[in-house]
C-alpha cells in the first residue's frame, strides 16, 4: 500500500500498511531515528512528533490517518521557538540516558507554542504525557521555563 | 550491582603506543577500535569512534589524540545517562592539561586485559563504581599523555621538559615564547620512546577542570535527536525480529501455529528458540504483528506458576524465625525481653521492573565469510556478554566483537549475570543464516513481564528501648531471593549470606548494644536482578523507618536523636546535619504539611533526605526535598546534582506506584506503563541538593540518591497522618487502609 505523508516540508510515499503506526514509518522507512519507541500505547510520549503543529503520539498513528497533513520530527524542528527550547535543554544539561529527551522536547515546543509563558500547572499539564525513567523533570520544568524567558527576550 | 571499588590498580599504566602503530589497519578497525554501523551524517562528534577521530598518538589504553586536536578517551564505562562519559573525560583532561572544547568521548573495545572494571575483574559497569575506579586510572592516563606531548615538544623546541608547562590544551615554553597545540605535537610524540616513570598526578588543591560543571559531551547530541542508540542501527538486509515469550518464568514451548503470522505482510520467518518462537519480519510493525498472530501451545509444568500472593506468605513465614546470621552483637533475645518498650513490624517489598525508556534490543551479525561475530548493544557486562554470545556460535570469545552503544537507561536491566538477553538475541541471529543482520527488540511488555526484577523482601524487625529512651536491642530478619546464587558472582555468598540481600542492614551504622541481622535466602523460579542501589532498596527503607519510630517512642527528635547514635559515623552525621541545615533554612513546615528524614550509605556515598509532604486525597504529594550528599571528591558537581534528583525521582515512583505481582498460574499482571506506572513530572517534587566539600577519593553517584527517599516520604507520612506504610507500594496500603 503507498501512502504518500509530508514530512519536515518534504513529500514522502512509502510502502507500508494503512494502518502501520507513523512511528515505525519514521524509523524503519525514513530512517529518522530521533523519534523513539517506548510503550507503543501512547503512555511514555518518546515518540511525540507534531502533526499540523500539535503534538501527537506517533506510536498510535496510523499513516492513512494523517495523508496531506504536516508532519514534523525532531529532525525537522526549527525556528525561534525550538532553537530556544534546545538552547535551554543544553544550558541546563537536561538529559540524562536521552532515550526520551526528543520526545520531550517535541512536547516542549508544543507547550510554548500555544502558552508562550507556562506556569508551573501549565507545564503539569503539556508535560505528564512525557515520562523519563531518568527523572529529570526539574530540569525538564527549569529548561521549559527558561526557553520562556529566551522567548521573551526576543520580543 | 553491588560491589564497591575497594582497590585501585596500582600498577603504571603501560604505553600502548608502538602496538597501536605497528598494528595493522585490520587489527585497528577489527579488534582495539569499535566501528559503529551506519554512523549518520549528523550524528554526534561526541560518538566519533577513535578511527573516525584519526588518532594519532594513543599513549595508552584510553586517550586518543587526533591531529585535529580532539583527544577522544575511550570509556571502559557505559554510558547510559549516570555521567561517565563526562567524567571520565574529566579526569583525563585534569591530568593533560586539556581545554574541555577538545574533549571527545567513545565506548571502548571489549578487551577485559585493559578495560576491566577494578572492583569487578570483568569489563562492565555498575555499584556506582564508574568514577571510584577510574580516578586513579584516567587520570594516570590523561598524566602519560601530557609527558609524552610535553617530551615532544622539548625534543622540538631543544629545551628542557621542566619549562614546558601545559594550559587549557595549550603546550608552551615561556622563555622561548613557543606555543603548540596537542593535535601539533601529536605525530611527534608518537615517535618518542614512552616515558619510563609514571608521571606524578596533581594534588587536588590544583585541579582546575575537576570540581566543575563542565557541560556533559553528550547533551546536545541528545537535545538534537542526533545520539544513536542500538534502536537506532539500520543495517543492509536486516531483519526484525521479536521474541514470543511463555506466559510463565520457566515455561517452554510444547507446540505452534504460525500459519496465520506468515501471512502478515512483512513477515519473513519464524523460528523456535529455547526461549519462544522468533518472528523475523522487514520492520517493527510487522514483526510485532505477526507475533500477535502466532498461536502457542506452552508446558508451564516445569514454570513457576505460584502467584505473588503465595510467594508473599512463604516469605512471611519464613520471617518468623532468625535466618543466616549477618550480623550479631550483644544477647539482642534478652534486651528485647528487659526492654521497657518495644516495637514489632512487618515489612513486604514486591518485585519491581527496571523499566529503562529504550527496552532491550541488540543488532547481531555473524559474518558469512569468516568466524567474526559482530554485536551491537548496550552492554553493561561487555565480558560476560562476549563470552556468551561466543559459546552460542561455539566460537572463541576474541571472535566476538561487542560494540557498546549508548543505552536509553538501565538502573541495572542490562547487567545480567548470565547474559540472557545477549544469548536470546545471539540465538536469534544464529538461527538465520549468517550474513543476515538481526535486530532483537523487546517491546515494552516483554520488558515489563520479562523478569529479572527487584526480589521480592519480606523483613520482620523488633527493637526494644530501656526506660531511659536509649535502643537497646534491634532483631531483623530479611527474606528475599538471593541475586547473585548461580550466576558468575555466586562467590560473592559467604557463610550463606549473600551480601547484596543484607547491605545497608548488615551494617547498620547507628549504635545500639544488641543487634541480630540474618537472612533467609528463598528460591522461585521468577529471574530476579539488581535494581538501581540493589539490597539498600529495601533495607535502608526498613531501617530509617524503624529507627524514626524507635526515637518517636523514646520521645527523641528524628535529627538529634540519630546523631546521638552516629557518633563514630562522622560522614553519615555530616549528611545528617547538612540536610537539617537546609529544610531549617528554606523555613518552618507549612501547616498541613510535614517533612521527613532518612540517611544512608550506599556504594561508599553518603545520602540525607528530608521530604516534606501533604496529604492530597489520602495519598502522599512531595512538594519538597532537601538532599546533602557525601561522594568524596565532586568530579563534576552538576552531574552530581543530577544524579540526585534522578535517583529520588526514580526511587519515589517506586514506592509511591510500582508493583510486579504474578497473578494466578504465575502471569504477571502488569503489562506497560498503563499498569506499571511511572513518575510524572507533576509528581516530581523540587529539589535542592548540597554537596560535602571533601578531599577524600570519590565514590558514585549512580546508585545513593535512590534509597533514603522513599522513609523519608514513609517517615513523612507517618508524622502527617499516623499511618504506618510497611506494604509497598504506598498505592496498595493506603488502599488497604481505606477498605479496612
Amino acid at each position: 500500500m503507498a501512502v504518500t505523508l509530508t514530512i519536515n516540508g518534504e513529500s514522502k510515499t512509502v510502502n507500508a500498511e494503512d494502518d502501520t503506526p507513523l512511528l515505525w514509518v519514521l524509523r524503519d522507512e525514513l530512517n529518522l531515528t530521533g523519534t523513539k519507541y517506548g510503550c507503543g500505547i501512547a503512555q511514555c510520549g518518546a515518540c511525540t512528533v507534531h502533526v499540523n503543529n500539535l503534538p501527537r503520539r506517533s506510536c498510535v498513528t496510523p499513516i492513512k490517518s494523517i495523508e496531506g497533513m504536516q508532519i514534523t520530527t525532531i529532525e525537522g524542528l526549527d525556528g525561534p521557538v525550538a532553537e530556544a527550547v534546545q538552547a535551554a535543554w543544553q544550558k541546563i544539561d537536561v538529559p540524562q540516558c536521552g532515550f526520551c529527551q526528543t520526545g520531550q522536547v517535541m512536547s516542549a515546543v508544543g507547550l510554548l507554542n500555544s502558552i508562550r509563558k507556562p506556569d508551573d500547572a501549565d507545564i503539569d499539564n503539556g508535560m505528564t504525557g512525557n515520562i523519563c525513567r531518568c527523572a529529570t523533570y526539574v530540569r525538564i520544568r527549569n529548561a521549559i521555563h527558561d526557553a520562556a524567558g529566551i522567548l521573551e527576550k526576543q520580543k | 550491582m553491588s560491589q564497591q571499588a575497594t582497590s585501585h590498580d596500582k600498577k603504571p599504566i603501560k604505553p600502548e603506543r608502538r602496538r597501536f602503530l605497528q598494528s595493522s589497519a585490520g587489527l585497528l578497525i577489527g579488534v582495539y577500535l569499535p566501528v559503529f554501523a551506519n554512523q549518520k551524517s549528523g550524528a554526534a562528534a561526541v560518538m566519533q569512534t577513535p578511527s573516525e577521530a584519526g588518532a594519532t598518538l594513543s599513549p595508552n589504553a584510553f586517550v586518543r589524540i587526533a591531529e585535529d586536536n580532539t583527544v577522544t578517551i575511550l570509556s571502559k564505562h557505559i554510558e547510559f545517562g549516570q555521567g561517565p562519559f563526562t567524567g571520565l573525560a574529566t579526569l583525563a583532561a585534569e591530568e593533560m592539561g586539556a581545554d574541555w572544547s577538545q574533549m571527545r568521548a567513545a565506548h571502548a573495545p571489549a578487551n577485559v586485559e585493559h578495560y576491566k572494571n577494578l572492583a569487578f575483574g570483568v569489563q562492565g559497569t555498575g555499584g556506582s563504581t564508574a568514577i571510584a575506579n577510574s580516578y586513579h586510572q584516567m587520570r594516570r592516563a590523561g598524566a602519560t599523555a601530557r609527558a609524552m606531548l610535553v617530551s615532544a615538544a622539548a625534543t622540538r623546541w631543544k629545551v628542557p621538559d621542566t619549562e614546558i608547562t601545559v594550559n587549557n590544551g595549550i603546550i608552551s615554553h615561556k622563555n622561548s615564547g613557543k606555543q603548540a597545540s596537542f593535535g601539533e605535537l601529536a605525530a611527534s610524540a608518537a615517535e618518542l620512546p614512552a616515558p619510563n616513570n609514571e608521571p606524578a598526578l596533581k594534588k587536588p588543591s590544583e585541579f582546575k577542570l575537576i570540581g566543575t560543571d563542565l557541560p556533559k559531551l553528550d547533551t546536545t547530541e541528545k537535545t538534537l535527536g542526533q545520539a544513536q542508540f542500538t534502536l537506532d542501527i539500520y543495517q543492509e538486509n536486516m531483519l526484525t525480529a521479536v521474541v514470543a515469550h511463555p506466559p510463565a518464568f520457566g515455561g517452554i514451548v510444547n507446540s505452534f501455529d504460525d500459519s496465520a503470522a506468515r501471512k502478515i505482510p512483512g513477515v519473513v520467518d519464524i523460528k523456535k528458540i529455547p526461549q519462544g518462537i522468533v518472528v523475523y519480519a522487514k520492520n517493527t510493525y510487522a514483526a510485532i504483528k505477526g507475533r500477535d498472530a502466532l498461536k502457542i501451545n506452552w508446558d508451564t509444568s516445569q514454570a513457576e506458576t505460584r502467584s505473588s500472593k503465595t510467594l508473599f506468605k512463604l516469605h512471611r513465614d519464613a520471617a518468623q524465625k532468625p535466618g543466616a546470621n549477618a550480623t550479631s552483637n550483644g544477647d539482642t533475645d534478652k534486651a528485647l525481653q528487659d526492654a521497657a518498650k518495644t516495637l514489632e513490624l512487618e515489612y513486604s517489598f514486591p518485585y519491581l521492573a527496571h523499566a529503562p525508556m529504550e527496552t532491550l534490543d541488540a543488532v547481531i551479525l555473524a559474518h558469512n565469510d569468516s568466524d567474526k561475530i559482530e554485536a551491537w548493544l548496550g552492554s553493561q557486562l561487555q565480558t560476560v556478554d562476549q563470552g556468551a554470545i561466543a559459546q552460542v556460535f561455539n566460537t572463541k570469545p576474541e571472535n566476538v566483537i561487542i560494540h557498546t552503544q549508548l543505552a536509553g537507561g538501565s538502573f541495572g536491566r542490562r547487567a545480567q549475570p548470565d547474559s540472557g538477553f545477549a544469548v536470546e538475541a545471539a540465538l536469534a541471529t544464529k538461527a538465520v543464516s549468517r550474513g543476515t543482520p538481526v535486530k532483537l527488540i523487546w517491546t515494552r511488555e516483554d520488558d515489563i513481564k520479562g523478569g529479572r526484577y527487584r526480589p521480592m523482601v519480606f523483613h520482620k524487625l523488633r527493637g526494644g528501648i530501656d526506660n531511659k529512651g536509649n535502643i537497646i536491642g534491634w532483631q531483623q530478619t530479611i527474606v528475599t531471593q538471593s541475586i547473585v546464587a548461580g550466576s558468575p558472582f555466586e562467590g560473592m555468598i559467604q557463610n550463606g549470606i549473600d551480601p547484596t540481600s543484607v547491605e545497608g542492614a548488615s551494617d547498620l551504622p547507628y549504635t545500639i548494644p544488641n543487634l541480630d541481622v540474618s537472612l533467609h535466602s528463598m528460591q522461585t523460579k521468577v529471574p530476579v536482578l539488581w535494581w538501581r542501589s540493589v539490597g539498600h532498596t529495601h533495607t535502608a527503607y526498613t531501617v530509617e523507618t524503624f529507627i524514626d519510630m524507635l526515637l518517636e517512642l523514646a520521645d527523641k527528635n528524628p535529627v538529634e536523636g540519630r546523631l546521638e547514635l552516629l557518633k563514630k559515623h562522622p560522614r553519615e552525621s555530616h549528611v545528617l546535619r547538612t540536610a537539617a541545615r537546609m529544610a531549617k533554612n528554606a523555613g518552618p513546615t507549612p501547616q498541613d504539611r510535614a517533612r521527613g528524614i532518612a540517611v544512608h550509605k550506599s556504594f561508599g556515598s553518603f545520602v540525607a533526605q528530608i521530604a516534606e509532604i501533604s496529604n492530597e486525597n489520602g495519598f502522599p504529594k512531595v512538594h519538597r526535598v532537601w538532599c546533602a550528599v557525601d561522594c568524596g571528591i565532586a568530579v563534576n558537581p552538576n552531574v552530581i546534582k543530577a544524579q540526585m534528583e534522578g535517583g529520588i525521582g526514580y526511587g519515589l515512583g517506586a514506592i509511591l506506584f510500582d508493583e510486579i505481582t504474578l497473578g494466578e498460574n504465575g502471569t504477571v499482571i502488569q503489562s506497560n506503563f498503563d499498569t506499571y506506572r511511572s513518575l510524572r513530572i507533576n509528581e516530581m517534587p523540587d529539589i535542592e541538593v548540597e554537596i560535602i566539600k571533601s578531599d577524600i577519593d570519590p565514590t558514585g553517584v549512580g546508585e545513593p540518591g535512590t534509597p533514603p527517599i522513599g522513609p523519608a516520604v514513609a517517615n513523612a507520612w507517618r508524622r502527617l497522618t499516623g499511618q504506618k506504610i510497611t506494604h509497598l507500594p504506598f498505592i496498595s496500603s493506603v488502599q488497604q487502609m481505606e477498605t479496612a
